[in-house]
């Protein structure tokens, strides 16, 4: 497959992945500061910034830090290059230049996404509207990906579309992970304390992990069982040992020239990932271990880019 | 040439003609609602499948549809043999004349055409000086555009060997109609033309450097935003063959290479659907980001082959047409079996007066000039743009040719009204490999408005199915 085909369907695949995982933090974020401990608020409206990384872009643009000017910021600022808006446009975008090498399914799915967005009026997003839209972004990223599964061929098309999901989604998993962690557990002392139950279910939420923990576990919140559950535990699909298995079996069947390094990177974090045990992760320093994975995701992102998406 | 319209399906007593009849019968029985329907889906398919054509100068970048017409053309198949000789003729002749005057010269020598004319033509082209091609052929892909008078004697209006477009319509088409009237099909045998990029595939391949055992064609597009990027794309893919732009290839060791999730994958035809200019920068336009660093040294090197070869245009060239068929008997001693249009050519001073004094009778066009962009339609332009087109054709005559205005012949069409005539052209294919090849019509092209002459799809043209029938 010619690297900038390949290239233009693993950034759509990107780009719609982080679509929705922004709607999701968003809609979580919404959610907990309507109904919570004003000394979080701020801290919890910061969040979404600080996971993506655009705390600088937003104050540059806004001086209040309020939930609307934040919405308005992720959810549908063109000019913001991670909003929603943006992505869905990318998506499309990439799809457009690809069209012939996917099927005509996943073009119509992300161009009508992308015209419903372009509709959509501002004033509609204010209260429940911005649930609906959250949800509906989320709708349009399952039906993205299904269609994928149903109707593209097994090729490097569908290789690279499945890896560009899943390093999107273990890089915002290891992020939501990370700074949900530090905003309710300031030290490693809490680890075994009193819990907020509705910050922690609604970091579950945001992963579509609650349902989950509560099947796996049976058992009340507790963080490290839930630091496990987005970690380590490869049946639930937002996880980190999941995303890499995906990752592991799309690049074993990707046939390339000079790909040992991203192919042997890419191993080695499946392989911490199956093995780790959570309490030695904990010892070490959950941050510091996410900070790693992030690293590491970061880098293996560099490398298929080298190997397979770039100049020759 | 005669102002009396020729219509394919009727004569000039009202008769349908036998090759029309099965059509005229079916028409006639056929309840209006469900043609209209048939139409409605028609668009709808069309819409889906996004055959779109972007239109240059449209400020919204739209895609829009070329209008399909349902009534096919339908051409007898003892008429379509003489066309097709006249077409095998006309291409092998172009084709010898652009390898003699990259070699020789001969026919330059003799004085059948001006030498300066042509290689003082910004489309003759040094660099293939002395090129040796596999089977001498430069134009592998040539569009020859065919209209009938009110005789309905066909003439060629012009010959198109850069990188003439529209087959991907004519594919379309026939697929469309095959889909909407499958009993149209079973009244009457239709040659079929489906076939198309099979012979289109095996006349690339057998542009092949001798090297290459199994050669690798791709093809060559500007991208997405080309009005032609859904033909390039089509094509490719019914071909099974790679789209590429210029980014996706580079040159090594003089010889072309594809990017590849891979590595790099050596490609041997290149099925080029970029202007001369645009190909190397290196060697042509400095500010191209569309072509191939270093593709001319390959070429050169007899590494990979371009379809159509570089400098055709010297030969489709306005200025040139008019020399055809002198050409034809210089190169083949035959006479030429299609006829050319009368051509006035502005830079004689005999016939730049002529012109000035009936452009409201001419049709002028500029030398260089194409896709119907920048010709006045005398019969059909108001004063002011007369005198306006008068002044530019003063200021540079040598850019410009004049022909009657033909009348075009017309084929049955559906207009909001109902059905009535509207003028059509024809462009039939020819591909030239180891063998010349042609499916049987071509592409119909047809002006919807009333009185129209102009056909091109930049032009609000339309298309037709074109059947060539026992």
């Amino acid at each position: 497959m010619l690297s900038r085909v390949a290239d233009r369907i693993f950034w759509m695949s990107r780009q719609m992945e982080r679509a929705e995982n922004m709607a999701r933090i968003l809609g979580v974020t919404s959610n907990l500061v309507l109904f919570e401990q004003k000394d979080l608020t701020r801290q919890n409206l910061l969040a979404p910034l600080t996971i993506t990384g655009s705390s600088e872009a937003f104050f540059a643009l806004h001086s209040e830090l309020g939930l609307e000017a934040l919405v308005d910021f992720l959810a549908l600022d063109e000019k913001n290059p991670g909003s929603i808006y943006s992505c869905l446009k990318w998506a499309r975008e990439n799809a457009h230049a690809v069209r012939w090498q996917i099927t005509s399914e996943m073009w119509e799915t992300l161009n009508a996404t992308w015209l419903e967005m372009r509709a959509m009026r501002r004033g509609e997003l204010a209260g429940a509207g911005a649930t609906r839209f959250f949800d509906w972004v989320k709708d349009r990223s399952h039906l993205f990906r299904g269609v994928t599964y149903g109707t593209i061929v097994r090729g490097e098309a569908f290789n690279f579309s499945r890896l560009g999901t899943f390093l999107e989604r273990a890089d915002n998993t290891a992020r939501i992970l990370d700074v949900k962690y530090h905003i309710l557990l300031p030290s490693v002392a809490d680890v075994g304390g009193a819990l907020d139950y509705y910050q922690w279910t609604a970091l579950l939420r945001s992963v579509s992990s609650f349902e989950t923990y509560r099947a796996l576990y049976r058992d009340q919140i507790f963080p490290i069982k839930v630091a496990e559950l987005l970690i380590l535990e490869r049946r639930m699909p937002r996880s980190l040992a999941a995303c890499l298995e995906q990752i592991t079996q799309a690049m074993d069947r990707i046939r390339g020239q000079s790909d040992q390094a991203a192919k042997r990177l890419a191993g080695e974090l499946h392989a911490r990932l199956t093995h780790a045990d959570i309490e030695e992760i904990f010892q070490h320093g959950l941050h510091e271990y996410l900070t790693d994975c992030l690293a590491d995701i970061n880098e293996l992102g560099s490398r298929v880019q080298r190997a397979y998406l770039g100049a020759v | 040439m005669d102002r009396r319209l020729y219509d394919e399906m009727r004569s000039a007593d009202g008769e349908v003609r036998p090759h029309f009849r099965a059509l005229a019968d079916w028409l006639a029985e056929t309840p209006a609602e469900r043609v209209a329907e048939k139409r409605r889906e028609a668009d709808l398919l069309f819409h889906r499948v996004g055959i779109t054509f972007a239109v240059y100068g449209d400020q919204s970048g739209a895609e829009r549809l070329i209008p399909f017409d349902t009534i096919p053309r339908i051409i007898p198949k003892a008429e379509w043999s003489e066309i097709e000789r006249g077409l095998r003729q006309r291409v092998a002749s172009l084709n010898r004349f652009l390898h003699d005057i990259y070699h020789a010269q001969e026919i330059l020598r003799a004085g059948v055409i001006p030498a300066e004319q042509v290689l003082t033509n910004d489309a003759y082209q040094v660099a293939m000086l002395g090129l040796d091609l596999p089977n001498n052929v430069y134009s592998h892909i040539a569009g020859i555009d065919l209209v009938r008078d009110g005789e309905g004697k066909y003439y060629v209006l012009e010959d198109n060997l850069r990188t003439p477009s529209g087959v991907s319509y004519m594919l379309e088409d026939r697929k469309m109609m095959m889909r909407l009237f499958p009993e149209l099909f079973a009244r009457q045998k239709v040659y079929p033309v489906e076939h198309y990029p099979a012979l289109l595939l095996e006349t690339l391949r057998a542009a092949a450097p001798p090297r290459a055992r199994d050669p690798v064609v791709a093809v060559l597009t500007p991208g997405q935003h080309n009005s032609a990027y859904f033909e390039h794309a089509f094509l490719a893919q019914q071909m099974g063959v790679e789209l590429v732009e210029g980014p996706d290839l580079f040159v090594k060791d003089a010889s072309v290479y594809m990017r590849t999730t891979g590595g790099r994958q050596r490609v041997d035809v290149i099925y080029r659907r970029i202007d001369d200019a645009f190909l190397d920068p290196l060697a042509f336009r400095a500010d191209s980001l569309l072509g191939v660093p270093g593709l001319l040294s390959a070429y050169r090197a007899g590494n990979v082959a371009l379809a159509n070869a570089i400098g055709t245009g010297v030969a489709d060239d306005k200025s040139t047409y008019p020399y055809v068929p002198e050409m034809i008997r210089y190169y083949l001693g035959e006479e030429p079996i299609l006829a050319n249009v009368p051509t006035w050519q502005c830079k004689r001073p005999e016939d730049l007066e002529y012109v000035m004094d009936h452009l409201a009778e001419l049709v002028v066009k500029e030398v260089q000039g194409s896709g119907g962009y920048g010709m006045l339609v005398g019969p059909a332009a108001a004063r002011q743009e007369i005198e306006a087109y008068r002044v530019r054709l003063q200021a540079n005559p040598v850019n410009f040719i004049a022909q009657p205005t033909l009348s075009l012949s017309t084929c049955p069409t559906f207009v909001e009204q109902g059905i009535a005539p509207r003028h059509v052209d024809l462009r039939p294919f020819v591909l030239s490999g180891r063998e010349t090849r042609l499916v049987p019509g071509g592409l119909t092209r047809v002006a919807l408005e009333d009185g129209s002459l102009v056909v091109n799809s930049s032009q609000g043209g339309g298309t037709k199915d074109t059947w060539v029938v026992d």
